[in-house]
């Protein structure tokens, strides 16, 4: 390995990507895009729940129950309805995800001290928001018939469940940590998948090939501004989590920064194989690259869902994903403060998968044309 | 320095195959150090298939062969440190500026750092683009890229030079002046692996070798090239109407063609045929103002051959 040569190439790489609008915005301006865009976007938190309501009772005691549903904040009343059969239409125009059915007997049976029923119905096919607003619609009406005394709550047990590291349930702040991870997976590997594709395809290579330069000096002088450009990234990303998203970052900035250098290395290792294994064709590079990296780092690094409730093939599968780690890692890190000896497993995994990605990538290259 | 010394490059039943199609045949070359050895055939005949296998690009089917000592079956990395190769296609980088192209080969080929600039002059020079080194290389005239590339490819001064076709789309004079500066480096010693299909740039060459559908059909000096294949004689006849005198060649059965404002007649014996024809077309009113043997020219000799193969 020549120093000289791995400068040379360095910096050939980096008057390239200064010159090149398209790299410049996927270096910098995708990234914080996606950012915002997804940042805003994800979110599992339900407001303002559109909500039917069929009153059949008329009674000011009904009337209570509804205003009770909506300054609970969850809900608003899109429409009031005379027929059961409307609660279909509304459902079918997305017009109300929520139906709530009064009896005629409502405020009879309070008043008789009575447990009376009220019929909800909810749009199962967005079934997240459903889960969620059945929640909500049980704590109201605890709280409901609490207030109104109608009915004698005794429960045996009294269970207060308490969450932590997260107190608010807030999802940002769960998913920003994630977004994070599943962003620069992509940007990393996308950037470094051009690279080489690109000089086969415009017949630069064939020169590059002709000269002493050794394969690990080729890759190592490819990588560096990349993999610099990518923990930039990381280091833009975690602030716009921090100082916009307001994502507080319980654990040490220092260690997330140092794991994030394995995770990137791993990231640029990996486009620069896959760029190798397209040899010749950036467009099919970028593709390789955007599926290996985008759906496994968003459905299964536990981003989105919990690898613990996955099949068991699935989560063995998921450990192929260097994603995977990281967002343990962030997620730790950022809430709940966690140290380096509790990531140890991950961090060690996450330099394993970098490590194995170079040397492959090495071995794969070739001086040859053919 | 012993005779196996001499010998710059050598390879024995070279073959290289891609599917069903052979590019190039089992071929036999020797180039020897110091010389301009010249590789000649028209378009995909399988000059830069050889060319890459000599270099190391390319892995070779079948054969086997030394370039400057090193076998070309196992040892192309070590071929690589000590030659110069300038592919048919510019290869530089079109979006970095001449200099930083320079600057980033001479890095490649890890150019002592007290070198580096004089070698970069000298390139710049060489090339006549010392008030372009600023220039992006996308900019540049195709004459100035290809000397430009030449100049990349001998940084390191290399004793091997392999030249795919350098003057492919270069204007005559740029031509010229590429060949003025392989020559030049020839007399300093480097050996010059060189292929064209511009058979008019045969002549530049020590030794040739005609390579068609990936076989090597004739080899030798341009001057032995001429004497073996060529087996009729040229008479060159200046007159004062060409038009009409071709017309009168052709219907008394000599075969001639115009070269210029002059006749090429091929005749099997120049002695006997030159009064002959100097007689039909006086007879014809035309007068000859002179008349001589030449030697053929490359381009004749190489029609011939590829009609014969």
């Amino acid at each position: 390995m020549k120093l000289l040569r791995i400068k040379a190439i360095a910096k050939k790489e980096l008057i390239q990507i200064r010159r090149d609008p398209l790299s410049l915005a996927i270096a910098f301006l995708m990234p914080v895009m996606q950012l915002f865009i997804y940042g805003y976007a994800i979110t599992f938190d339900v407001n303002n729940i559109k909500t039917v309501v069929l009153d059949r009772d008329r009674s000011s005691l009904s009337r209570e129950l509804v205003s009770e549903f909506e300054s609970s904040g969850y809900f608003t009343i899109a429409a009031y309805i005379d027929r059961y059969n409307d609660i279909d239409t509304f459902f079918k125009m997305n017009r109300a995800k929520v139906a709530i059915i009064i009896p005629e007997r409502f405020s009879k049976e309070m008043k008789a001290g009575k447990s009376a029923q009220v019929g909800v119905i909810l749009d199962g096919s967005d079934s997240n928001t459903a889960t969620i607003a059945q929640g909500y619609i049980d704590a109201v009406g605890l709280l409901f018939a609490q207030r109104s005394g109608g009915a004698k709550l005794s429960p045996a047990v009294d269970m207060r469940g308490r969450v932590w590291y997260n107190p608010e349930l807030k999802s940002r702040n769960f998913i920003i940590p994630g977004l994070i991870v599943v962003i620069m997976a992509v940007i990393v590997a996308l950037l470094t998948s051009l690279t080489v594709a690109r000089e086969w395809e415009r017949g630069t290579m064939e020169q590059l090939i002709s000269t002493p330069v050794s394969p690990a000096e080729l890759i190592v002088g490819k990588l560096i501004p990349y993999f610099c450009i990518g923990l930039a990234d990381i280091l833009m990303a975690i602030s716009v989590g921090v100082f916009w998203f307001g994502v507080p970052l319980k654990g040490s900035p220092l260690l997330l920064i140092l794991l994030a250098m394995i995770f990137t290395f791993g990231g640029v290792s990996f486009g620069i194989l896959i760029s190798i294994s397209a040899k010749g064709s950036q467009a099919i590079a970028s593709q390789m690259a955007l599926l290996s990296t985008f759906l496994p780092s968003f459905l299964l690094s536990g981003f989105m869902f919990a690898i613990s409730n996955m099949p068991a093939v699935l989560q063995l599968v998921t450990y192929i994903f260097p994603a995977r780690y990281f967002v343990t890692i962030s997620k730790g890190i950022f809430l709940k403060g966690n140290s380096a000896e509790m990531l140890a497993w991950e961090a060690l995994l996450l330099t394993l998968f970098g490590i194995a990605v170079f040397i492959l990538a090495v071995r794969k290259f070739r001086k040859r044309m053919d | 320095m012993t005779p196996a010394g001499e010998i710059a490059v050598k390879v024995e039943r070279l073959r290289r195959t891609f599917g069903d199609f052979v590019a190039v045949d089992d071929i036999d070359l020797e180039v020897k150090k110091g010389e301009i050895f010249g590789f000649l055939g028209p378009n995909g005949a399988g000059k830069s298939t050889t060319i890459r296998m000599l270099c190391g690009l390319l892995a070779p089917t079948a054969g086997s062969g030394h370039v400057g000592g090193f076998n070309i079956m196992t040892e192309s990395e070590e071929i690589k440190k000590r030659i110069g190769y300038m592919s048919q296609k510019f290869s530089l980088y079109d979006d970095l500026t001449v200099e930083e192209n320079i600057d980033f080969f001479s890095g490649i080929y890890s150019v002592p750092a007290q070198q580096k600039k004089e070698r970069k002059d000298w390139v710049l020079e060489m090339a006549g683009i010392s008030d372009r080194k600023k220039s992006v290389t996308r900019t540049l005239a195709q004459g100035y890229k290809q000397r430009l590339a030449l100049g990349c490819a001998v940084l390191h001064g290399p004793q091997l030079l392999f030249l795919d076709e350098p003057t492919s789309g270069v204007d005559p004079i740029s031509r010229r002046n590429f060949w003025e500066i392989i020559y030049g480096m020839s007399k300093e010693g480097t050996t010059v692996f060189v292929t064209t299909h511009y058979m008019d740039e045969a002549d530049y060459c020590d030794r040739l070798a005609l390579i068609y559908r990936g076989r090597i059909i004739a080899g030798g000096t341009p001057h032995e090239l001429r004497l073996q294949h060529m087996k009729k004689n040229v008479l060159e006849i200046d007159v004062e109407n060409v038009v009409d005198a071709i017309d009168i060649l052709y219907k008394s059965g000599i075969e001639a063609a115009i070269f210029g404002s002059r006749i090429h007649a091929e005749v099997d014996n120049a002695e006997l045929s030159g009064p002959a024809i100097r007689n039909i077309l006086e007879q014809s009113a035309i007068k000859v103002r002179g008349m001589e043997r030449i030697e053929p020219s490359l381009e004749d000799v190489f029609v011939t051959l590829i009609e014969v193969s």
